[in-house]
């Protein structure tokens, strides 16, 4: 009898969700998240740079930006049924797939350049 | 009734519950197990089913071959004979196949396994130990024990004495569990949390004996209520008018408390 391979067990997204777009680091993405208040569930939208994408059956990625001055990231799994949607609003021209050094950057420093069409 | 059973650890993943939060879980093949022998009070002095976890090759000696035999299950994948105790055993017939459908999701069991062999470990490891000083002059004493006991009075080492010595590899049974799903088609068990021993080892999961009232559940993002501030802050149009309004408020406090 064949060992069950993990990988295959990993859950997919909810089929009743629309499929994400495709993007990478470097990207400026629109993130629709469920949040629960207190009995309440609504969409709350995050925007900011891609600044990693992990891959694999348990992939995730985190976004950055930058609220009220301070710097917040925050990390959403591929799959989970609280991420609604994601709208890409701007691919960036990047080389490198980890953005960590936007960190240490503000204002005019952290800008990532617009990728050219075509 | 549910009698305990006899899986494999397969190894670990995770798995978004219905609220969206993340759980690991370690995924458990349960399953199938046959009946190999039935014990019955008339016979044995007491109930219990002996069963078989089918699925891993593993040579048998010709006195565990003779015994499945009798049973009328000498096969190749059959392994890990175990005995289980319970109330009443004339409900269960050689042969007879179990799988972990038997178990609840939202339940808890008690798994037994044997633990992750460590060799011959040193006190910092073995007993978490602090070992010496890094510097400060050391030299050899960076994991060592430290002092074993008083001097003449008593004038030996107690027994127990935590030193270094043997770790791991021994049987371990987790209690309450909580099982998080089944996959009665596949055979899998999953488990919130770690299970001892390494992957394809045999463990032995049971009904929890004392069940625990409320399993442990991860927190929601937020974990705090913080996004109102981030998000309904008003932009602060300048530093004067925000000065005024501290003192404003400065003032009211003093006259509140007068």
């Amino acid at each position: 009898m064949a060992a069950i391979n993990l990988t295959d067990l990993a859950q997919p997204r909810p089929a009743h969700l629309p499929a994400l777009p495709e993007f990478g680091a470097g990207d400026t993405v629109r993130v629709q998240a469920r949040v629960v208040e207190g009995d309440r569930e609504r969409l709350q939208p995050f925007e900011g740079v891609v600044i990693r994408v992990k891959n694999g059956p348990a992939g995730n990625f985190t976004v950055r930006r930058i609220a009220s001055g301070i710097g917040v990231e925050r990390t959403f799994p591929f799959n989970s049924p609280r991420l609604e949607a994601v709208a890409v609003t701007r691919k960036g021209r990047v080389r490198r797939s980890r953005l960590y050094y936007l960190r240490g950057r503000t204002g005019r420093a952290a800008r990532v350049k617009e990728a050219r069409r075509g | 009734m549910t009698t305990g059973m006899i899986g494999r650890k397969l190894g670990m993943m995770r798995v978004f519950d219905g609220s969206g939060r993340v759980r690991g879980v370690t995924v458990i093949e349960l399953g199938p197990n046959y009946v190999t022998q039935v014990r019955t009070p008339d016979r044995d002095g007491y109930s219990a089913v002996q069963l078989a976890f089918s699925g891993r090759r593993k040579r048998l000696t010709q006195a565990q071959r003779g015994h499945l035999r009798k049973a009328g299950l000498e096969r190749e994948t059959l392994t890990a004979l175990k005995e289980y105790r319970v109330d009443d055993s004339s409900g269960y017939s050689l042969g007879q196949v179990l799988n972990c459908a038997q178990f609840e999701p939202g339940t808890f069991v008690d798994l037994t396994a044997t633990s992750k062999g460590r060799g011959w470990a040193g006190g910092v490891k073995r007993w978490n130990f602090r070992g010496g000083p890094k510097t400060h002059g050391q030299s050899d004493r960076h994991r060592a024990p430290g002092s074993l006991g008083a001097g003449t009075t008593p004038g030996r080492v107690y027994k127990g004495q935590k030193m270094a010595g043997h770790m791991g590899d021994e049987v371990v049974t987790v209690l309450n569990c909580l099982v998080v799903a089944t996959d009665p088609e596949r055979n899998l068990l999953f488990v919130q949390g770690s299970v001892p021993g390494p992957r394809t080892s045999i463990v032995s999961v049971r009904n929890a004996r004392r069940p625990a009232l409320k399993a442990y559940t991860p927190p929601v993002f937020p974990t705090a209520e913080v996004e109102a501030v981030i998000d309904e802050a008003e932009p602060v149009e300048d530093a004067e008018q925000m000065a005024e309004q501290n003192a404003e408020g400065a003032a009211e406090q003093s006259e509140a408390q007068e």
